[in-house]
């Protein structure tokens, strides 16, 4: 235990400027890079390792789906939405004015960030029927649901978060809140006439 | 309360321990002859009743880590393992997540014995602060340890608080995510989610522990505060700990313990949801997700808002508003029991907790979210408009004017006065 006797160090104390400041100055500054180089890999240690980014890629054949049928694929670990679409649910999404939607844009990696949230900007490049997306809701996070058949698809014939009653329009843009954005498109090009490539 | 040392060191051993550690000198001084005021009433048993259950968690934990496996397509599994195989497993396993709600039940009962007393008051504010900040670190264990079954409910409770975080994106694009995946350590809750949890879950308690130690000694600073919120006058309003309240306390704590076993023995499974007998999958949202009723009033506040970063400030708002308590309240009376008008608040405070936590439960539509958002309404008016502005214009109740005359009614006689009446 220190003594209340125990001396001050006179140059510390000293309130003029001195070379013992600059020595200070620059252990202090050096420490706390060093923490800071120090404590980067205990932080960085937590972010998606190599192993996960490896699993970039997701190949799917469309020939199988069907006029009106959804299938699930995984990609990443997360859900992705494919819906053969019906030209009644084409239709229906294109009727949609632009100002009715509650996010605007069209949430579409493969397109600029500002593209409209048109059915055409949702919907594959050219195959209008074809909707991809991640099958993830934007609020928290729960996949909604109207992939399979006699699921509940919500008022607006998409499909329906059942955590906290998000819907969703036949282009997968939210309807009625709370999710605030509409589902992603995923990154995907296709590599033939019916296959695709997610990632 | 800081007062004078009385132990004397019987032994040389203690005498040579003393001079070099004086760790016997504490443990006498601050848990045997505590001065503590005579006036204490069961509410005050709580502290020592949560002290219990967090040893006991921690050591049923450590057990429970000797057969447990953090690993995504093994977790549910060794659960099964530890109910069916391992020795005594059920019974681990069950005390701890029986725990887990008891601990939170004492823990709410204790802030709310606090809240009444105004225990948070001058010169208690650290000890308040610090209360909260275990609150804090409690409910981010409970939330990591329910992860870790791996059952449908574990795998989404994760899902969506995590998903809490990206809501951040709404003020800067793309930190929510990015925090998110740092979380994750992945692009969706997965292996490594699980492995971090679990981590964290063991890391924590002893934190708990840490910050307890802290509660204490901000506690003995300034003494326990008591139902009648007036300062100890004078040693002969105080009683020493032990054996008055040791006593007092451990008699709570087996009536707790009576209510623990209850639970324990006959509806082990009915604080927890079916659902998450179901292990966990990544492609399937359960119909209905409910967290552990514990955490259901603050899920109420945040569906009650219709806006995702609004509903998550309003979450963490619900609880960080509790640190400022202690300048929030501008009573000059610490009692509750001397505020004919705030008491009324009070209990409508302790409804409305206990109304969001049914709403919590149930799906956020019609009714059930029109009162969802007229009882969080009065959650926050309670600390930012009642607590000001009631203290401000209440006429409290006459005080007594001791502990002494709190607890007889009138002031201690004096023994001649009563000599003369024999006489």
């Amino acid at each position: 235990m220190a003594s209340h006797e125990t001396p001050l160090d006179p140059v510390l104390d000293d309130d003029e400027m001195s070379r013992r400041d600059v020595i200070l100055i620059a252990a202090g500054g050096f420490t706390a890079i060093g923490t800071a180089a120090a404590l980067w890999p205990l932080l960085d240690q937590m972010n998606p390792d190599a192993s996960a980014l490896s699993l970039a890629t997701t190949d799917v054949d469309l020939a199988p789906i069907e006029v009106g049928q959804a299938v699930t694929v995984v990609w990443r670990g997360k859900p992705i939405f494919i819906r053969h679409r019906t030209p009644e649910e084409i239709e229906q999404a294109n009727a949609t004015p632009l100002d009715d939607l509650i996010d605007p844009l069209a949430r579409n990696v493969n397109l600029p960030d500002d593209a409209p949230a048109t059915d055409e900007n949702r919907a594959a490049p050219e195959r209008e029927p074809w909707l991809i997306m991640i099958g993830i809701c934007t609020h928290l996070g729960c996949i909604p649901q109207g992939q399979a058949p006699g699921q509940y698809k919500g008022e607006y014939g998409g499909w329906f978060c059942p955590c906290h009653g998000s819907q969703y329009d036949t282009a997968g843009r939210v309807r009625i809140g709370p999710a605030p954005e509409n589902m992603y498109i995923p990154p995907y090009a296709f590599t033939s006439d019916t296959k695709i490539r997610i990632g | 309360m800081a007062h004078p040392s009385t132990y004397q060191p019987r032994s040389g051993a203690e005498k040579w321990l003393d001079e070099r550690l004086p760790v016997a000198r504490l443990m006498h001084d601050q848990f045997m002859t505590f001065p503590t005021p005579r006036n204490l009433n069961y509410w005050w048993t709580f502290g020592g009743i949560l002290t219990f259950i967090l040893v006991a968690q921690i050591v049923t934990g450590v057990v429970l880590a000797m057969h447990y496996i953090p690993a995504e397509d093994r977790a549910f599994d060794s659960i099964e393992h530890i109910m069916r195989d391992v020795n005594w497993g059920w019974l681990l396993r069950y005390s701890h997540a029986v725990g887990a709600s008891m601990f939170f039940l004492a823990a709410y009962i204790h802030t709310f014995r606090g809240l009444y007393y105004g225990s948070y008051k001058a010169p208690r504010e650290v000890l308040w602060i610090l209360g909260v900040l275990i609150l804090l670190l409690m409910i981010a264990t409970a939330f990591m340890g329910y992860s870790l079954p791996w059952g449908q409910m574990s795998f989404w409770a994760v899902t969506v608080i995590t998903n809490l975080f990206s809501s951040l994106d709404a003020i800067v694009p793309g930190l929510g995510t990015t925090l998110v995946q740092w979380i994750w350590g992945g692009f969706a809750v997965g292996g490594p989610t699980l492995n971090r949890l679990y981590s964290l879950h063991y890391l924590f308690p002893f934190i708990i522990a840490g910050v307890v130690v802290l509660h204490i000694w901000a506690l003995h600073v300034p003494g326990n505060n008591n139902p009648a919120g007036i300062e100890v006058k004078s040693p002969k309003e105080t009683v020493p700990f032990h054996p008055y309240y040791s006593i007092k306390d451990g008699f709570a704590l087996l009536m707790f313990l009576l209510l623990f076993g209850v639970f324990l023995f006959f509806a082990p499974n009915l604080l927890g949801h079916a659902d998450n007998y179901i292990p966990a999958n990544p492609l399937q949202t359960p119909p209905h997700i409910v967290p552990e009723w514990y955490f259901l009033p603050f899920y109420a506040i945040l569906r009650a808002v219709p806006d995702k970063l609004l509903g998550v400030i309003a979450l963490v708002s619900s609880i960080v508003v509790l640190f400022f308590v202690p300048w929030l309240d501008t009573s000059k009376v610490r009692s509750t029991s001397y505020r004919p008008v705030y008491r009324w608040f009070f209990w409508a405070f302790v409804v409305t907790c206990i109304a969001l936590g049914y709403l919590g439960s149930q799906a956020p539509e019609g009714w059930y979210l029109f009162f969802g958002r007229v009882f969080t309404i009065y959650y926050f008016a309670f600390f930012l408009v009642v607590m000001p502005v009631v203290g401000k214009f209440e006429r409290p109740r006459r005080l007594p004017g001791s502990i002494t005359e709190a607890v007889l009614g009138h002031a201690e006689q004096p023994r001649s006065r009563k000599r003369e009446a024999v006489a």
